[in-house]
This record gives C-alpha cells, sequence and structure tokens, in this order.
C-alpha cells in the first residue's frame, strides 16, 4: 500500500485572544485528513474556515495545540520533508529589492543547486507561469497578479513531490486563472501531489479528484467529488423535441413530470422526480411521437453542496455555543 | 546542503538587500562627509587639529556604526514577519535558527564592510593632513597621522556593534521595530555606565539596592569595556590581552544572544 502524501490525526489549533482577559479561539478543531500521492485536492471553505491555519500547520509556521500532521510519511517541519514540498502563501510578498529572477535562484540556492541549475530552473518557471522580460525587475514594480505567478513559480523551484497552494488563484484575470488550472493539471500528470485552499468551488469543480470542506475549524464533508455529487442526485432532466403538448399536460398533472420549461417551438426541458424511472415517461412521449435529445441525473453543484455543509456546520456550532 | 552553507545564502540575501537599501547609502555618506568636514574643524584648533581629526573620525564609525546595526538590526526580522515573506522562505529546507543566524551574520558583513569604507576615508582624510602640515609640525606629532595603531578601536568598535546588533536581533525576533530600538539603545546606554553599578553600593543605603544593582552589573553588556578610543589617539599601550579578553566577551555576549534570539524565535507562531 502507498503512504499518503499528507496525513492529520485530530490536528488542532487554539489562539489565545485578548490581552488583559485572554481566551481561547478556536481556529481548528480534531482535523483529520488523508491525502493520496498523486491527487489533486481541494480543501474547501468559506473565510475564516481554518483552511490557512492549517496550511501553516502543515508547513510549521504555527505549532499545533494538539494532534499530529505527516508529508510524505514523515513529520512536519523536518529539513527532508522541506526539500520534497512546495509552498505558495496566501496573497505572497517577497523581498522589494530583489528582481524575480534573483527571488527564485536565491530559493534555489537553499535547495543547494549549483549557479547553471539555478539559472536553468528559475529562467524556465518564470517561462511557464508567465512571467516575460519583467522578470529584471524588482519585485516592487510587481502588481498582486504578476507576484501570484512569481509565487508559484517559487513553490515549484524544486520540483515538489508534494504542492501547496493557499488560495492559487487569488489576483489572477481569466486568462491567469486558466494558465494556473492547467498547471495544475500538468503537475498532477507528473505525478505530483496538489493540496490547494479554496473558496472558489468552479476552480475544485475542474480540477479536483477529492475535496474537503471547513467550516468554523470543523472538517464538515470528505471525499472524492465524485461520489460527494453523485449521492446528491435528486431528479433527471430530459430534454425533447416535437413534443405533444396534451402528453406533457397530463404528465405534468399526474407528477411524472415536476417542471416543463420551453427551449423553443415543440422543445422542452423537463424535470423528472427521482422517484419515478424516466423510462416509463420517455416511452409515452416517443410512442406520441416526441424525439429524445438528452436525458441527464439532475445533480446538486458543488456550490449548492458547499451552502448546505457550512449552513449546517454553523447552526451546529451556533447550538453547541447556545448549550455551553 | 550544510548548514554553513544554508546561513551563508541567508546571510548574502540580506547584505543585497542592506546595500540596495538607500538609508544605509545616506548614513555612510554623512559618515564620510564628516570625517572630510573634520579637516576643516581641525584648521580651527591650534596644534591639536590632527588630534580631533583622529577622534572625530573614530566617533563616527562607532556613532554611524551604531545607527546601522540599530536601525537595520531591528527590522530585520520584523520586516519578514510583517511582509510575510517568511512563509515562504521557511517552507524551504532552513531552520529556524538558520534563519536567525544568517540574518546575523549579513547584517555582520553589512557592518565590517560599511565600517572599512568610514575606515578607508579616514584614512584618507588622515594622510592628506599629513601631506599639508609643515614638517616641523609633524615632527611634534605622537604618533603618524595614519598610524595603524588606531585600527585595534576599530576592531573593538566592530565587536561592539556586533553586540549592539546581536541585542537588535534579540528584541526584534518578538516586539515591534519601535520598541526594539528603545529596548536595544536603552541597553547601550545604560552598558556604557555599567562600570558604575559594580560600585553602586557607595553611592546608597539600601542593601537591596546595592545587590540589585550588583547583579545588574554582571547582566547587563559592559560596553564601556569596548573604547579604547582615547588610548589609541593619545598613542597609549593597549595591551593584546586586553584586546583579546573584551573580544572574547563580546564573543559569549553575542553567542548568548543569538542563542536566546533562536529558542524565542523557534517557538513563534505566525499567524
Amino acid at each position: 500500500m502507498s503512504m499518503d502524501a499528507i496525513r492529520t490525526e485530530a490536528l488542532t489549533k487554539h489562539y489565545s485572544v485578548g490581552f488583559w482577559r485572554p481566551r481561547p479561539y478556536l481556529a481548528l478543531e480534531g482535523l483529520t485528513l488523508a491525502v493520496g500521492q498523486g491527487e489533486v485536492f481541494g480543501f474547501l471553505g468559506p473565510n475564516g474556515a481554518g483552511k490557512t491555519t492549517t496550511l501553516k500547520l502543515l508547513m510549521q509556521l504555527i505549532y499545533p495545540t494538539s494532534g499530529t500532521a505527516q508529508i510524505l510519511g514523515a513529520p512536519v517541519g523536518s529539513t527532508d520533508v522541506k526539500r520534497r514540498i512546495g509552498y505558495l502563501p496566501e496573497n505572497p510578498y517577497f523581498y522589494d529589492h530583489l528582481t524575480a529572477e534573483e527571488l527564485l535562484e536565491y530559493f534555489a540556492s537553499l535547495f543547494g543547486y549549483g549557479a547553471a541549475e539555478r539559472r536553468q530552473r528559475a529562467s524556465r518557471l518564470l517561462d511557464e507561469v508567465g512571467i516575460g522580460p519583467e522578470r529584471r525587475l524588482q519585485l516592487r514594480k510587481f502588481s498582486k497578479g504578476m507576484l501570484q505567478r512569481v509565487g508559484i513559480a517559487q513553490a515549484l523551484i524544486n520540483d515538489p513531490e508534494v504542492v501547496f497552494f493557499d488560495e492559487p488563484m487569488s489576483g489572477l484575470d481569466p486568462l491567469g486563472r486558466r494558465e494556473i488550472r492547467q498547471l495544475i493539471l500538468r503537475l498532477r500528470d507528473r505525478g505530483c501531489t496538489v493540496f490547494f485552499s479554496s473558496h472558489v468551488l468552479s476552480d475544485a469543480e475542474a480540477l479536483c479528484s477529492r475535496v474537503a470542506i471547513v467550516a468554523r475549524g470543523r472538517l464538515v464533508a470528505s471525499g472524492p467529488l465524485s461520489e460527494i455529487l453523485a449521492f446528491q442526485v435528486h431528479g433527471w432532466e430530459l430534454v425533447m423535441s416535437h413534443v405533444p403538448v396534451t402528453v406533457l399536460e397530463c404528465a405534468l398533472k399526474d407528477g411524472r413530470v415536476l417542471k416543463a420549461l420551453p427551449l423553443g417551438p415543440d422543445r422542452y426541458a423537463l424535470d423528472l422526480p427521482l422517484g419515478t424511472p424516466p423510462e416509463r415517461l420517455l416511452a409515452d412521449l416517443t410512442s406520441a411521437g416526441a424525439e429524445l435529445v438528452s436525458l441527464n441525473p439532475l445533480r446538486e453543484t458543488l456550490e449548492d453542496y458547499f451552502v448546505r455543509q457550512v449552513a449546517g456546520a454553523k447552526s451546529a456550532r451556533g447550538l453547541e455555543e447556545g448549550l455551553e | 546542503m550544510s548548514s554553513i552553507r544554508t546561513i551563508g545564502t541567508v546571510a548574502v540575501n540580506v547584505f543585497r538587500e542592506s546595500v540596495r537599501d538607500k538609508v544605509l547609502y545616506n548614513l555612510v555618506a554623512f559618515a564620510v562627509l564628516l570625517m572630510a568636514a573634520s579637516y576643516l574643524i581641525g584648521q580651527l584648533t591650534a596644534g591639536q587639529d590632527i588630534k580631533i581629526i583622529k577622534d572625530l573620525g573614530l566617533a563616527a564609525i562607532a556613532t554611524f556604526g551604531l545607527m546601522i546595526a540599530v536601525f537595520i538590526g531591528i527590522g530585520l526580522v520584523w520586516k519578514e514577519v510583517e511582509r510575510r515573506s517568511i512563509y515562504s522562505l521557511l517552507s524551504k529546507p532552513l531552520s529556524r535558527a538558520e534563519f536567525i543566524l544568517g540574518k546575523y551574520c549579513g547584517l555582520g558583513l553589512t557592518l565590517a564592510v560599511n565600517v572599512a569604507v568610514m575606515v578607508v576615508a579616514w584614512y584618507v582624510v588622515l594622510a592628506y593632513m599629513a601631506t599639508t602640515v609643515p614638517p616641523d609640525v609633524r615632527a611634534g606629532w605622537t604618533t603618524p597621522a595614519t598610524d595603524l595603531g588606531m585600527l585595534r578601536a576599530v576592531g573593538l568598535i566592530l565587536v561592539e556593534l556586533m553586540l549592539v546588533t546581536a541585542i537588535a536581533l534579540f528584541f526584534s525576533t518578538f516586539s515591534s521595530p519601535f520598541l526594539s530600538a528603545g529596548f536595544t539603545l536603552g541597553l547601550w546606554v545604560v552598558g556604557h555606565f555599567n562600570a558604575d553599578l559594580k560600585n553602586f553600593e557607595s553611592v546608597v543605603d539600601s542593601r537591596a539596592a546595592a545587590w540589585f544593582a550588583h547583579g545588574l552589573y554582571y547582566v547587563l553588556p559592559n560596553f564601556s569595556a569596548f573604547d579604547i578610543k582615547q588610548q589609541v589617539v593619545y598613542a597609549q599601550a593597549v595591551p593584546a590581552g586586553y584586546l583579546a579578553t573584551t573580544a572574547l566577551y563580546g564573543g559569549v555576549y553575542i553567542a548568548l544572544l543569538l542563542t536566546a534570539s533562536v529558542a524565542v524565535f523557534s517557538r513563534r507562531d505566525f499567524k
């Protein structure tokens, strides 16, 4: 059995807030998670859910109150682990006085690469993230989007086995988002594990094999995206042309069709309930002269699922706090 | 990659950051100008001109070096944390101890180069002075204008500045630049009067106050020990043993402060 790329066990972080009367603030509570090698894993949640806290714990920028975390089978924070990972922080900021090229070469030198290799890696990665001749400008002159691209490049300077992106699409224009999506897919194809936090669900839907959703510091759902969404089939969408109006009215009346949306002359999109198999209605309509265009299960979008899970977590937490 | 190489890599980046900082250039330019001006001030005094230039030169090196040590030292760690550049850096194969030591060595390198620039400017002014005065005046000097023995004072100034840097770095691992500057300059001032704390019982009646002052004497660094400016200007003997012991004393303090900095920094959460 292959080892997990990332594993956390009951990872918890509490902060103390307030100067005179410090109170504990729960940033993350009992996060248990496993991410397999080669996965693109989406770590989703609203603002303040605990996503960045989790990433900082994995990078050992903060220490856990309790629980453990491992990357590639070794405790987080060890130099050996750091050699094999990459990290893009949220809204990255780098040294003003360095150029993009110098920054990447500086970071490459921390991995012990020789001068020629440092130059070659920096140049290749800046090409890959779309930084052109401006790579010779000091970073103080870079826009937010350009800094984000440099941030992504520095995270990949060592060809990492596991890469952590905290809000990788932040500050990017639509073209930039598309390029970074393609980059993440290329990383996946190379066998790199990508763990990224985001509150942009379309990115997760397009890229992830599995997701976890956190809200208010707690894991509220996790699993393969296909399973999460497949479980949530709530009906069928049947699109037909040349639909006889009388048959349609009859189906609407007896509840076999919940809603009929006209798409053009004699052409309808019909919402069917989950409980009734669509084959009988399809047979009735085709025998009355209608033609099948498409039949699809109606699934909840990731956004619907996300909103439901996060709302559930908020009400559960509110209830808990009320009981306390 | 060895720790020494990692520390060196961080140090070179600190040095590069410092030399690209306009504030540093302004400080060094001002110090060099002051040394040049000391030549004019020397002209106003009768017979003491060379001593004035020597005095002012050493004072300028010590003062501007102190400003560089404090004002760059207090921002070294704070700036990285505040601007969050430390997030990317610490995710690389670099321990927090290597980060602190690299920062310290980088500023040490910056200080050494700047002190060297100031010393060269100082000796140029002194050499020029030597060529412009009549031989009979020169014959009255106890030591040559460009007496290399004065470098002993520069050496101890450099050790003192490295100690100030270690203090600034220590405070910057957990407090804001404003507080760090206050603490560092406060310690520097108190450290120059440290010798008085040892004999505090002769001034106060309270035994507790005397004990407290005695305790402070051993805890606080004695900065006056590094000041041999008068001795070198007046060509008085400074035993090699004294130089070595004082440098060792500074080295031990620096080591203790760096250990404390690493201990504090290693436990810190970057929220």
